[in-house]
Parts: structure tokens; sequence; C-alpha cells
């Protein structure tokens, strides 16, 4: 395991991914007993998220294939932790970065981003991460050849990265027994490309993706798709079962239980994930083996301080 | 009158307006008074005790009403008051 075993690597790209899978003592309890419950820890990756998975697996496509080649920046829209994950490779393997936010994303996402090197461009922060999908468009239509832009929500490098290692990796450690797979949806890379894996393995293994329950909420990372543009990648048929709603209060409640009962500190998509596998496991009922994610670590949302806090809009 | 600025998912309720105008001395009077021009806006903003939810911010004149004296912030005549909700996926 990456970050938990004594082995030498020569890159930090090595150090993405085979994240451990921790069991929710108290949240199986929550969900009246009798059930396992696994979260799979990707707050481990060395980008601090799970974003990391895709980021990868998308510049590797791209490098191997020519998309991306000497000279051409990377340009993509996020809501902030693809924009980490492409900053770290995008430092380690020498390419430059130009991302698109909102301007209310967290102000320790900003700052990480700029850490790297990598050059910030703010959307409004009224229209949320589709007002930074069009505006990356306008910026790539206006100068083509200058940029590569891989587009998460539509590159099918995300949901393969989740194919070829999330789902593999659960299926490595839990192999037969999982029963459920639950996870948010953002770009809906982690649920296609994990759910599909998991369906190949065993079509019994009910897959359930979670969104919030209204477009107006507080699960950054997080979309509701009915009032969002949709991701070219989602390819729900045969591989999400259903959809479960997840209100914020619920989800922040998890995260909250989470880090007082097994000092696991969680961001808010993580909440949600915990929250959906508990209410999963509890109608599932004895004998059921859930398995959610854990996205990345509650820090990234602190508020800033009074003195510190410095709104640039 | 305050400029208050709407964000995407709640234009559907201010007839797609980006900015309306509210009256009010106080940031729960705006809110009153937003209520009363577009029904149903309140309980998106504010929880049942009438706190404004955990994951909406509100700003005056780009000050985090939370750091100031939250729903009875003074609002002045011509102040900016921004709704601003946490960011979807990606």
């Amino acid at each position: 395991m990456s970050l938990h075993s004594n082995q030498h690597v020569a890159s930090v790209l090595d150090l993405v991914g085979n994240t451990p899978l921790i069991r929710l003592p108290s949240v199986e309890a929550r969900a009246g007993g009798g059930v396992e419950i696994w979260a799979k820890c990707e707050f481990e990756n060395p980008g601090g998220s799970v974003k990391d998975r895709a980021a990868k697996q998308i510049i590797k496509d791209a490098l191997a294939d020519g998309r991306l080649s000497p000279g051409k920046i990377l340009i993509d829209s996020t809501s902030g932790n693809t924009g980490v994950a492409y900053s770290m490779i995008g430092a380690a393997l020498g390419i430059p970065i130009h991302l698109v936010m909102p301007a209310n994303v967290s102000l320790a996402r900003k700052n990480i981003t700029q850490a790297y090197g990598t050059k910030v461009i703010y959307s409004s922060e009224f229209e949320g991460s589709d007002g930074a999908i069009r505006m990356v468009r306008e910026l790539v239509a206006a100068d083509p050849d200058r940029y590569f832009f891989p587009d998460q929500y539509a590159n099918p490098s995300n949901p393969r990265a989740h194919y070829l290692g999330t789902g593999a990796e659960i299926l490595e450690v839990l192999g037969g027994r999982v029963s459920h797979f639950v996870t948010g949806i953002g770009t809906t890379g982690t649920v296609i490309g994990t759910g599909q894996r998991l369906k190949e393995a065993n079509p019994n293994i009910e897959v359930i993706a979670v969104e919030p329950d209204d477009s107006f909420h507080g699960l950054e990372g997080l979309k509701h798709l009915e009032s969002s543009i949709v991701p070219p990648i989602w390819a729900p048929e045969n591989v999400v079962d259903r959809m479960l709603p997840m209100p914020t209060d619920e989800a922040w409640d998890a995260a909250d239980a989470l880090v007082r009962q097994e000092g696991i500190f969680i961001g808010h998509s993580a909440g949600a994930n915990v929250a959906g596998a508990c209410r999963v496991a509890r109608e599932a009922g004895p004998g059921a083996v859930v398995v959610t994610i854990l996205p990345d670590r509650g820090d990234r949302y602190f508020q800033p301080m009074k003195w510190e806090k410095q709104y640039v809009w | 009158m305050a400029t208050v600025r709407i964000p995407t998912p709640l234009r559907k309720l201010t007839e797609g307006k980006e900015e309306v105008s509210a009256d009010g001395s106080t940031i729960g009077e705006v809110i009153a008074a937003l209520e009363a021009s577009y029904p149903g806006i309140k309980a998106r903003i504010c929880d049942d005790k009438g706190d404004v939810r955990r994951f909406v911010n509100i700003f005056a004149n780009d000050e985090d009403i939370r750091f100031l004296k939250n729903l009875d912030t003074p609002v002045a005549d011509k102040d900016e008051i921004s709704i601003v909700p946490a960011i979807a996926g990606g």
C-alpha cells in the first residue's frame, strides 16, 4: 500500500492509488449492525484526493497518444481537487498547468494549486462549476493550438482510472463478498469506472450513485444532475442501479460523526458517501458488505479565519 | 434598497434574474422581503429555526455575515448582498 508500506518509489506519481480500505464500525452500528461497511481512503493519495487517479490516467494516456506534447499548456476547469492533482503531476513532469475555478472554491485549494506553480483563472462564484466549464471552453476555442484541454467531464481516461485502479483494488481485498458499492457523483468518473469493474466481476453487486437532493446544496464536489451540465462520461446504463438523493445536513452530520467517533477527518463529499453507505446497509440488512469512497480530508474545507480572509472577487 | 445577487440554482425562484432589489435594514429583513416577492426562497436559504443554513454563505459588501452580526447585520441603501452556495463536482 502506498504511504503505508516501507518501500522506495521513483516519483510522486508512483504513490497514486493502492489506497487502504478501512472498516467503519460506528457507521455499521448506526446501520443496525450485522453489516460490513468499508471505505477506501482516497485522501491517502499524494495530492490528497481521489482526483489524483483520474488526473494521472488522463495525462498518461494523452502523453502516450500525442494529444499532450512538449510546449502545450494543460488547461481544464475544476472545483479544486482535480486542479491539485493536475498541478502536482504537472510539476513532477514539467507540464505547465492552467486552471479555471469558480471564485468561491475553498481558499485552501486556491493556495495549494498555486504552490505547485499553477496559473489559476477565476470564473463567477454565482455560476458554480458550470460557469468554469463554459469559461474554459471559450479560452480553448480562442487559442486551440496553445492548449491541451483534457475535459475531465468528457475524458474516458477518467472512468478508466477507476476501472483499472479503484475497482480492481476493491476486488483484490474483498473479492466476491461485496454486495453494494455506494459513491457520490461529480464528474461521475468514480462511480462509472469502479461500477463497471465490480459489475463485470459480479453482476449482482448493486451500484448506488449519491447526489445532492437539491440544486442548492453544500456538498462541494458533488453534482445535482438534473440542474447541471450532464458530464458526457455519465453512462449509467447497466452500471448504476439507482440514485440516492442526499440532504446536505445528513452528509455534514455523517462527516462530523466520523471524525469524532473514529478519528477520520473527511470532507463533505465523503460525508455524503458515508451517510449513503449507512442508509444502503440499513435497508439491505444483516450480511450486507457495503463499500464506499472517502474522496478527501476535511481540512480542505476550513473557512478562513477573519484576520486572514481576503476575498478577491 | 439593497441589491441581492442570486446564484444559479435559486434563479428559478427569481424569474431567472441574477440580481434583485429588496428592502430591509438588516439581512433578516432583506430575506423576509425576498420571500414576499419570491415565495419559497427563504426555505432554501434558512433552516426550520430561521437560521442561515450551514452551507449557505451570505456576504454583505463582500464581508461574510458570520463574521458580522449574522441575520442582524445592518443593511444600508445600495448595499450589495450576495448569496453563495457550495461548488458542484470535479
